[in-house]
């Protein structure tokens, strides 16, 4: 791909074009045809400014391979300091999310496991496979990697799943090992991460032909911050009764923060988000019509359900207004420092909820049951995301014991619609809402 | 009659009438038909349905069209075996196609359940199965199995794989009686697992078709340690419990 298509396609026409899209469905605003007004807020403004951010973002990929760097990373990947190297950074896990949403998971999930790729492995990384094999995306085309980044902090199947993708691609695979932590991380622990990123920094450079110029660095770590800050923001604003802003909203516009951290369009994004929150909340305005019960989701969205779930909640005056996925994304904003960017960030990525101890998960979401006012819980337990999954059943018998709401465990997979039951799910949502009366 | 309760479960459907005192005046159990709603009108052809408030429950309930209110299987079982034996305690319902364990407080509501979710190891459709492939009536499963005084272990609880485990060990050369108890025994692992999964106590109530069964009633004893309590008719509670939310709820 040359400069020019680039330019052409995605600077001069696609920008353009999505930008335009975006004023126009601004001006013209429009509720989705299915949207039902009866139990639900008009959809947030902000809806059209996330299709452009997303959409711009996979159509550079179209045209970026040969134009940038690319760089295939995990969802919990210190990017930093590949951002300030100008590399164009795709996260196979959002892209899983969008084929999720958009229905297309299992078709790709099949051509995975017609590789031999088992069924009981993770469904992100079987439709990222499968998406690979088969040429197969709802975004049109993903560039190939010239560099992989996983990080432990997440799982181990992606210590795995980006060998596989390093063999396949053969391209370098850096590694991030970031011990778990059954306590506060130690001194050591941060410097063998610390120490971990330092190394790192020779091989990205080499493969973004250009030296990390730290005074960049800082500024994508300053905006990482930022962006980061008003994420855990925007989902405090859900404390207000009614909430301005349902899980399943943020699970929509979530995409940018985990896509798109330590760029100056995140930060902007955020800010106009927030604002109109604030708005709703002045206005009284909630995101669920007729909230009548507060709700916590645990564990990754079911992905191709989020309208099921959404609806079939709100019709019985439920909002689910606090969710641990989406407080991962925030929580941690206080640990970043711009001015110690390694050493900050080296931190950071040891603490994300699913590299610490299932007590300290207890309690952060006990604590949420207080800030959120919630009434009862709902766990995922996703058959694909084992770690986010272990110790959801003690977890359950603890807000029932000690902090006297019901919870329901609910079994389905993030991508995987077969694993997904209507009636039981139905059901136990049900009893839910009658133990919650 | 006041209020009329239908439980359209998988495999049958319960239908009990109350009169405002919560005592049973009506009741009917039939299997269910493919057509729910028109087997329940049937059923109720000499009742003036339109003078009486019906709640339904059950998977089949959404296909009765003119219920005044749908509740879900777990409260009305909860509220049927409180008001059946006017205490709280661990409720355990095995029925054709889904088993559930829920903790009923001492003022009848719903502190916790689970319920068997994707597979039918730990429902009645484990012990149908085989009873049906080795031509043995069901009902008489659970006196075969007391009657036996080996039982052999099966490993599998998944209600397919159990199948051709059972006719690998006929082959071998098992008595028929010891493998027939070993899969009741293996379906109360199963139930005693949801079970231990919640904070139970007791009285243990049991519920559904299943739990007529004499081996599952007296293995179950044996692996909660705790006292049970079974109504006359097990298969009713659910719809009992519809009925009388009839009165108090709406």
């Amino acid at each position: 791909m040359s400069l020019f298509e680039y330019i052409l396609n995605y600077k001069i026409f696609g920008a353009t074009y999505f930008k335009l899209q975006k004023i126009k469905e601004q001006i013209f605003f429009k509720y989705p045809k299915s949207w039902n007004t009866d139990i639900f807020a008009p959809p947030l403004k902000i809806g059209s400014y996330t299709k452009e951010l997303i959409s711009s973002h996979y159509l550079e990929g179209r045209f970026v391979k040969g134009v940038k760097p690319v760089a295939w990373v995990t969802s919990g990947a210190p990017v930093e300091i590949l951002k300030a190297l100008g590399f164009y950074i795709l996260y196979p896990e959002n892209h899983g999310a969008l084929c999720g949403a958009k229905k297309v998971a299992v078709d790709l999930c099949v051509e995975a496991e017609k590789r031999g790729y088992s069924i009981d492995i993770c469904s992100y990384s079987r439709t990222d496979f499968g998406s690979i094999f088969s040429g197969k995306t709802p975004v049109g085309k993903l560039p190939k990697p010239d560099l992989l980044l996983t990080c432990s902090n997440i799982c181990q199947t992606v210590l795995y799943w980006y060998q596989v993708l390093s063999h396949y691609f053969k391209v370098p695979l850096l590694i991030i090992d970031t011990p778990f932590l059954y306590e506060k991380a130690k001194d050591y622990e941060i410097e063998y991460v610390k120490k971990q990123l330092e190394d790192s920094i020779p091989i990205c450079e080499k493969v973004a032909k250009k030296n990390l110029n730290f005074k960049k660095l800082k500024k994508v770590v300053k905006l990482s911050k930022e962006a980061t800050e008003l994420w855990f923001e925007i989902i405090k604003t859900a404390k207000n009764k009614p909430s301005p802003i349902s899980v399943f909203d943020q699970f929509i516009h979530m995409a940018p923060i985990v896509e798109m951290r330590g760029e100056e369009k995140t930060v902007k994004f955020y800010n106009i988000l927030l604002n109109e929150l604030k708005d709703r909340i002045s206005n009284g305005i909630g995101a669920v019509k007729n909230e009548k019960k507060r709700v916590l989701w645990d564990n990754l969205p079911i992905w191709y359900k989020i309208k099921f779930f959404s609806e079939f909640l709100a019709e019985n005056g439920v909002a689910v207004v606090a969710s641990t996925y989406t407080n991962a994304w925030g929580e941690l904003c206080s640990l970043i420092d711009p001015d110690r960017p390694i050493e900050s960030v080296s931190k950071t990525y040891l603490h994300p909820i699913l590299n610490r101890s299932t007590k300290d998960k207890l309690y952060t979401i006990f604590n949420m049951i207080d800030e959120f006012s919630i009434d009862g819980v709902i766990l995922h337990s996703d058959r694909s995301c084992k770690p986010y999954s272990i110790g959801q059943i003690d977890q359950r018998k603890k807000f029932i014991e000690k902090k006297q709401i019901p919870a329901i465990l609910i079994e389905s997979d993030h991508n995987d619609s077969r694993a997904f039951s209507d009636e039981q799910i139905k059901n136990r949502l049900l009893t839910l809402i009658e133990m919650m009366e | 009659m006041v209020s009329l309760g239908i439980d359209a479960g998988s495999t049958t459907i319960k239908i009990i009438g109350i009169d405002k005192n919560k005592k049973i005046v009506f009741e009917k159990i039939e299997n269910t038909e493919p057509d729910i709603d028109k087997q329940v009108k049937r059923l109720l052809k000499n009742i003036k349905i339109s003078e009486i408030k019906i709640v339904v429950t059950g998977y089949g309930s959404n296909l009765i069209k003119f219920a005044t209110k749908k509740v879900t299987e777990i409260t009305c079982h909860a509220t049927g075996a409180f008001y059946y034996f006017k205490k709280g305690g661990t409720l355990i319902d095995i029925g054709g196609q889904d088993s559930k364990v829920v903790i009923i407080s001492d003022n009848g509501k719903v502190l916790d359940f689970t319920m068997n979710d994707k597979c039918a190891a730990g429902t009645g459709r484990f012990l149908e199965n085989i009873a049906w492939r080795l031509k043995i009536p069901v009902e008489r499963m659970g006196d075969i199995a007391l009657n036996s005084e080996k039982e052999v272990n099966i490993s599998s609880t998944c209600a397919v794989f159990a199948e051709s485990e059972v006719i690998s060990m006929l082959a071998r050369g098992e008595e028929l009686e010891a493998v027939i108890k070993g899969l009741h025994r293996a379906l109360v692992k199963r139930i005693g697992a949801m079970a231990n999964s919640l904070n139970i106590f007791p009285p243990l109530i049991l519920s559904g078709g299943v739990s007529k069964n004499k081996a599952i009633q007296r293995m179950l004893k044996e692996e909660l340690g705790f006292n049970i309590l079974i109504p006359e008719n097990p298969q009713i509670i659910g719809a009992y419990g519809a009925a009388i939310l009839g009165i108090d709820r709406i």
